[in-house]
């Protein structure tokens, strides 16, 4: 076991490629706690950033700025009755968030937070994905039929029109961005995700820029497909409340209801990363073939670092700036161990950077390397997740036939005719 | 270590428990599909349908398919079950699950199935050096490239089925076209 642990270290391939069940199962512990605590970070943002939209506070009373708030919800759902209504579908109201939640979970095999920063490297990577993630919706649907009441069956109705709708266009732009990827010296294309971005390492340039503006208008309705996949607004129109009370999820209380929260933040999550794998260069810092002098490689693995130290002056900020009130000691000192932790991650970060910047095969070397890649992925996966709340802030609601509308004879029109363009000028200007 | 073992580690990969997998997936697959029949309420039914579709998509998994696992899982577990569900949803679960679930005829329907069965068995034991006696070392990482080769062929040339694949596409067009214009009044 130990032999086991200790031969893939400073590896440069996937643990399922490398064979390695020791190190998948680590990855994939690694990955789930990283995506729940995501999942409750994106919970307090969502509850903070949308009021800072509307010039409200948003939760202030759990921990400093409510910090705290995404735990002490946690315990409510936990300790909260579990109630399945009397009418509803026993068996499957049990097995519905399960469902939501496993398909949400089962894409993460194949994200590459880095070229050997993944769980594994399928041959079928982006289809896996699709495929999987187009299971999800079964929850939902299963859900909203096992309530055995009004507004959750046509939530349920609703959503899988509307998944199955702009699923057709989500997968015509992904098909024109993995012609790209044949695009390449190597020959022929890859659906492997990993593949796909070291496609674009060889091009050198992102899809989103290939063939301008080919790469960015299926980048754009990729964007659209992905909110109208994960309910979220402008497009949810499976928990609309001003019509459905809660959608799918009105029967569900405590843990259950919980689970789909999660499940929802995880799809968001992986859907983005898609985005990112497909166009926007996955695990690549910006200007890795233009700006490539050791100096530079140095600047930006320091970003990491950087980027914990600018936490860990927030929360002294925050610290500093508490109201000087005995009531607030507590909060004062939490705060100031949070900067301290932080701040310790970014010196540990900035060890490794400085330590590992040469480019030779040391094991600082590689764990720095690995810290960029994922470093970057991350970054990006962030900005989606940001525009999510931006989107949910901006823009009202559609209604359900103007969704229709667009997804047939907008979307769909748009995503096939970029997929012909792309196809031919792919085989023009080689 | 058997030679189906020999020939997986030759292309890159070692199966972990492979007969345990295979008799749970083909486990599952019949005791679904037993229940898909058996149930009598018909939302039950498509979820037991759905499991055993997805078990049938790791039994291609195993068999070195990755593209016909993804394929399965994309089209018929996320898509056509889905409508399957959007439909059944609309229909009366309360009065359907009273009426009668066989009609007479399953005596007849079980004879044909037993004797299908029977042929199975029989092209199987008579047949045996047909087929293979061990797993034929397909390179799971090339696969989905293998299946293009053959739809759309190689650079320059037709593949062995891209006359087939695209007469194919044209009768689901003039489906699809079907479809549209009979639920459409006025084009």
């Amino acid at each position: 076991m130990l032999k086991q642990f200790m031969s893939y270290l400073g590896s440069n391939v996937t643990p399922g490629s490398a064979n390695n069940q020791l190190w998948a199962l680590i990855y994939v512990f690694i990955i789930f706690t990283g995506v729940s605590v995501a999942a409750m970070a994106m919970n307090w943002l969502e509850r903070k950033a949308l009021p800072h939209f509307q010039i409200r506070l948003g939760p202030m009373r759990v921990g400093p700025h409510g910090l705290l708030q995404p735990i002490a919800d946690a315990i409510k759902w936990m300790l909260k009755e579990d109630v399945i209504p009397a009418e509803a579908d026993q068996f499957v109201f049990w097995i519905a968030p399960m469902i939501g939640l496993l398909a949400a979970f089962a894409v993460y095999t194949v994200i590459p937070f880095g070229p050997s920063e993944a769980v594994s490297d399928m041959n079928i990577g982006i289809l896996f994905m699709l495929g999987v993630s187009s299971l999800g919706v079964l929850g939902i649907v299963v859900a909203g039929w096992a309530s055995n009441s009004h507004y959750p069956l046509i939530s349920a109705l609703r959503s899988s029109a509307q998944m199955v709708s702009y699923e057709v266009a989500m997968a015509l732009a992904v098909v024109s961005a993995i012609l790209m990827t044949s695009l390449n010296a190597k020959g022929t294309g890859t659906l492997s995700m990993i593949g796909i971005v070291q496609a674009q390492q060889d091009q050198g340039r992102w899809f989103i820029f290939r063939f301008f503006p080919l790469g960015l208008i299926a980048f754009i309705i990729f964007s659209i497909a992905m909110i109208a996949e994960t309910n979220r607004a402008p497009f949810d129109m499976a928990d609309a409340e001003s019509e459905l009370t809660a959608g799918y999820h009105t029967e569900y209380s405590g843990l259950r209801w919980s689970l789909f929260l999660l499940a929802e933040y995880a799809t968001m999550i992986a859907v983005s990363s898609i985005a990112v794998t497909l166009w926007l260069g996955g695990w690549m810092r910006p200007f890795p073939n233009f700006l490539h002098a050791p100096a530079w490689d140095l600047i930006f693995s320091l970003f990491p670092a950087l980027t914990f130290f600018g936490l860990a002056a927030i929360a002294v900020l925050g610290v500093v700036r508490m109201p000087a009130h005995s009531l607030f000691r507590i909060q004062r000192i939490g705060l100031a161990g949070f900067a301290a932790v932080l701040g310790l991650i970014a010196l540990l970060l900035l060890v490794i950077a400085v330590a590992g910047r040469s480019a030779d095969a040391s094991l600082a070397a590689r764990f720095n390397q690995g810290i960029g890649y994922v470093y970057w992925f991350v970054l990006k996966v962030a900005v989606f997740l940001y525009l999510f709340l931006w989107y949910r802030a901006t823009w009202p609601r559609y209604r359900f036939d103007q969704l229709m509308k667009i997804g047939w004879k907008v979307m769909l029109p748009i995503s096939l005719g970029v997929l012909i363009v792309t196809a031919i000028v792919g085989v023009l200007v080689p | 270590m058997n030679p189906a073992m020999n020939s997986a580690v030759n292309a890159g990969m070692v199966p972990v428990a492979t007969p345990w997998f295979f008799y749970m997936l083909a486990g599952l697959a019949v005791l679904s599909g037993a229940l898909v029949i058996t149930r009598r309420n018909a939302v039950h039914s498509a979820l037991a349908l759905i499991v055993t579709l997805i078990s049938v998509a790791g039994l291609y998994l195993m068999l070195y398919a990755p593209f016909v696992f993804a394929v399965q899982l994309f089209v018929y577990a996320g898509g056509i079950m889905l409508l399957f569900l959007f439909v059944i949803m609309l229909v009366n679960v309360e009065r359907s699950s009273k009426e009668r679930r066989f009609n007479r005829m399953w005596p007849v329907g079980f004879a044909a199935a037993c004797s299908l069965m029977a042929l199975f068995m029989f092209a199987f034991l008579k047949g045996k050096a047909l087929f293979p006696d061990r797993r034929i070392p397909l390179p799971e990482a090339s696969n989905t490239q293998q299946i293009a080769a053959l739809l759309y062929g190689e650079a320059g040339g037709m593949g062995s089925y891209t006359f087939a694949f695209e007469i194919a596409s044209l009768l689901l067009l003039a489906a699809i076209l079907g479809a549209v214009i009979m639920t459409k009044k006025k084009l």
